[in-house]
């Protein structure tokens, strides 16, 4: 352990720095992807449980092995160019769909200290980010040169304009809630429990978070951009091999962290639901206490239901046509965003409640 | 300024709502379809020319290959035609069979075309829900004729044998156990009808939970209502039948206009819609299997009642038992010429039709008296719902093309036969 320490000691203090951040990015990343991994396998089972089958059952036991197998197959299979595409922006768009979605996971809070960039504009990091990852879309619509790709990718253009400005909006009202763009200090300003985390005082924003969140990461039932029985698979339906797999992965790592947003924005991030609720003893006592009390595991249990409610509106609805997704978006959520935001000012003004004040 | 063009684009054949083998050209300006050019024939397996050059029973299964969704349905049809130019009547037993393999017919090709509309439209849970329901009805073809999608179980004279008094029963094996086995196996104790009941008892609630799921879904409406609208007049200018021209708001049913077989015995109702949308259209549907349910209901109880022949006793036309041919030797004779040979029509012409799932089945036979038809023309519903095909999508999105498609039910099998 000492010769562990003086080694360390003995680095130059950049080389330190360097180190230690590579040491955090990549103690988020490889579960994150990881998850990524097995949020493929949990869609089929779930699902496969809603439709009455049995999901992936063959490879490893109870199919655990399915995503390694997945993952194996797509690396060994041919990236094929298609003809007249530009290989440059064709390759390129992958990448940038991936990019995104995992940077923005530098500013997710996991818990007070676990956090890789404690930014004080990160709220506005992350709105950057999550827009960034539609041209990954556009891009790789247009460079297939397909008609069915280039549908898709105007579809998801015009659908990621609509529903970015109800997002943001959504997001003005929880930054006015809580003072502060660093989400960290949002999560702390919804301290003491179930009722006074923002989801209650802003239920319309968060119903609307939630729902443009399944439409930017392109999921049924807003899954137009890949409208797999209109447009076959939309803007990734040239591609193939590993450069598929990229925009797989980048969908789960979206839904991932639009799930964890919403955890960390409307229902409190790491906060425990019972802080206030049940005696201050109670989390006095040993395991128990620990596990009623504050902590990572609240996080990621929030996260994993807003999953859960991904996966079950693919299971349960149709899919929507093109122009209902702009009527929903500019005429239904634009509009409650907006007043909700004035109501929102009225009652930031006269300190309504435990969450104005 | 540059030049602004339509966009032109292929939709199939290979695609996963062309319903099969459908290649059509879409005119788009924009997502909005100009013009929809539907190109077919990419499965035409020249059912009318084969039936030419076989004497007539032989060409039954290639009727089931037709719509192959509605299996006996399409028998009905050929086979009501020939008994007709041979004027013959079939014992009131087997009429009632093919009354209830029709309906049970109409059930499994409405689940099949549920599930892919619905999935079409992007719900897909409901694919997997009528597929269930499908499964114990491709039980009860496999219990009366050994297969589970082409029967070929209707004959000139009746049907190929009685309903069996035991259903085929799950094996165990490696991959399920005995108890597994056995509560697979409790479903399938008495004969067939014994069965069909069971099914007909539990269906209208799986009906319920399909509505459930769709009829008054906000997003389902919005997708299926004012899409493909036909007005009444069009539907029939189109020549429109079925579902298709019922979802118009035409009272027109072939089992209740022309009734044949035992449909007059029959008690039932004929679902109409108001506006001639994919959501009437739907409903109609739905309404359908319901009814289909009732018809289903009272041909299990006067089975049970009336036992009886299935088959007529001419063995011109059936063959005789194999009992009667170890001793008789007529029976040998006529069991040659009839496999062989086959039997001869009286010159002539017919048209028979049968209500089909998808509309008005016919067949129309020209025979100069040999053993094989002279000609034989198909009526497939599907056809002339598939040509109105342009007029449905014009104006509407591609979203809708897909929802479309759908709703008129197109199997290729039959379409380009």
């Amino acid at each position: 352990m000492e010769h562990i320490t003086t080694y360390w000691q003995a680095l130059p203090p950049n080389l330190q720095l360097l180190l230690f951040n590579v040491g955090k990015v990549l103690a988020v990343m490889v579960p994150l992807m990881l998850s990524v991994a097995y949020l493929t396998y949990a869609e089929r089972k779930i699902i496969g449980f809603m439709q009455v089958r049995m999901g992936p059952s063959r490879v490893g036991p109870k199919g655990l092995l399915q995503p390694i197998a997945d993952g194996v197959k797509l690396m060994f299979k041919e990236v094929i160019l298609p003809a007249n595409a530009n290989r440059f922006m064709f390759y390129l768009a992958p990448v940038l769909a991936l990019g995104p979605a995992l940077a923005a996971w530098a500013v997710i809070p996991f818990n007070e200290v676990a956090v890789i960039a404690d930014l004080d504009a990160g709220l506005l990091y992350v709105l950057a980010l999550t827009s960034m990852a539609v041209y990954g879309v556009i891009i790789a619509g247009w460079a297939s040169n397909s008609k069915y790709a280039f549908l898709g990718a105007m579809r998801s253009a015009a659908q990621i304009v609509a529903y970015e400005i109800a997002m943001g909006f959504a997001l003005v009202g929880v930054l006015m809630a809580s003072g502060s763009l660093n989400l960290g200090k949002i999560v702390l300003a919804q301290q003491g429990g179930l009722l006074n985390w923002f989801w209650l005082p802003l239920f319309p924003l968060f119903m609307v978070y939630l729902i443009s969140g399944v439409a930017e990461t392109n999921r049924a039932p807003f899954d137009v951009a890949e409208g797999e029985s209109e447009i076959v698979a939309g803007f990734h339906v040239e591609y193939s091999g590993i450069a598929f797999a990229l925009f797989f992965l980048a969908e789960y790592a979206n839904i991932i962290m639009i799930a964890a947003l919403t955890a960390v924005m409307f229902t409190g991030g790491w906060l425990s639901p019972f802080t206030g609720v049940l005696p201050a003893g109670v989390f006095q006592w040993p395991v128990i206490g620990y596990l009623l009390g504050d902590g990572v595991h609240w996080f990621l249990l929030k996260t994993a239901s807003f999953i859960f409610i991904f996966l079950w509106l693919r299971a349960t609805f149709p899919r929507y046509r093109y122009d209902q997704i702009m009527r929903l978006g500019w005429k239904v959520f634009i509009p409650v965003t907006i007043i909700w935001l004035s109501v929102e000012g009225v009652a930031a003004y006269y300190r309504i409640g435990p969450w104005f004040d | 300024m540059p030049e602004i063009r339509n966009y032109t684009m292929n939709f199939g054949p290979q695609h996963p709502a062309a319903h099969g083998v459908l290649r059509l050209v879409l005119e788009m300006d924009g997502e909005v379809i100009t013009r929809a050019d539907p190109h077919i024939g990419l499965l035409h397996r020249a059912t009318e020319k084969l039936a030419e050059s076989k004497p007539y029973n032989q060409s039954i299964g290639y009727m089931d290959r037709l719509d192959y969704v509605s299996m006996m349905c399409n028998e009905h049809g050929y086979v009501l035609a020939i008994e007709k130019l041979l004027d013959i009547d079939i014992p009131e037993r087997a009429k009632y069979i093919r009354v209830m393999f029709d309906e049970i017919t109409r059930i499994l090709n409405h689940l099949l075309w549920l599930g892919a509309h619905a999935l079409d439209v992007g719900a897909m849970s409901m694919f997997l829900y009528c597929f269930r329901e499908r499964e114990d009805l491709m039980d009860c073809y496999e219990a009366v004729s050994g297969a589970r999608l082409h029967a070929t179980y209707y004959r000139p004279g009746g049907v190929a044998r009685d309903l069996p008094d035991t259903m085929p029963q799950y094996q165990a094996s490696r991959w399920k156990s005995q108890a597994e086995i056995d509560r697979l196996n409790e479903q399938r104790q008495g004969g067939l009808l014994d069965f069909i009941e069971r099914f007909i008892e539990k269906f209208p609630t799986k009906v319920d939970e399909y509505e459930t799921l769709l009829t008054d879904n906000r997003i389902w409406k919005q997708r299926t209502v004012g899409i493909g609208v036909v007005s009444p007049e069009q539907a029939m200018a189109w020549g429109f039948t079925g579902p298709m021209l019922r979802g118009s708001g035409v009272e027109w049913d072939l089992r209740k206009k022309q009734p044949y077989e035992v449909y007059r015995e029959m008690d039932f109702d004929i679902p109409v819609g108001v506006n001639g949308d994919c959501y009437d259209r739907y409903l109609v549907r739905v309404e359908e299997m319901r009814q289909s349910t009732r018809i289903i209901r009272q041909c299990v109880d006067w089975l049970r009642e009336n036992p009886g022949p299935v088959l007529i006793a001419d063995h011109k036309v059936t063959p005789p038992s194999r009992v009667e041919m170890k001793a008789d030797m007529e029976a040998l004779i006529h069991h040659f010429k009839l496999f062989t040979e086959g039997y001869c029509l009286p010159e002539g012409k017919v048209y028979a039709a049968v209500e089909h799932p998808k509309g008005e089945f016919g067949a129309y036979l020209v025979s100069d008296g040999a053993n094989k038809p002279y000609r034989l023309k198909i009526r497939a519903p599907g056809f002339a719902h598939l040509s109105a095909l342009d007029h449905m999508v014009r104006g509407h999105m591609l979203a809708d093309v897909v929802a479309i498609l759908g709703t008129q039910d197109i199997v290729f099998g039959e379409v380009d036969r």
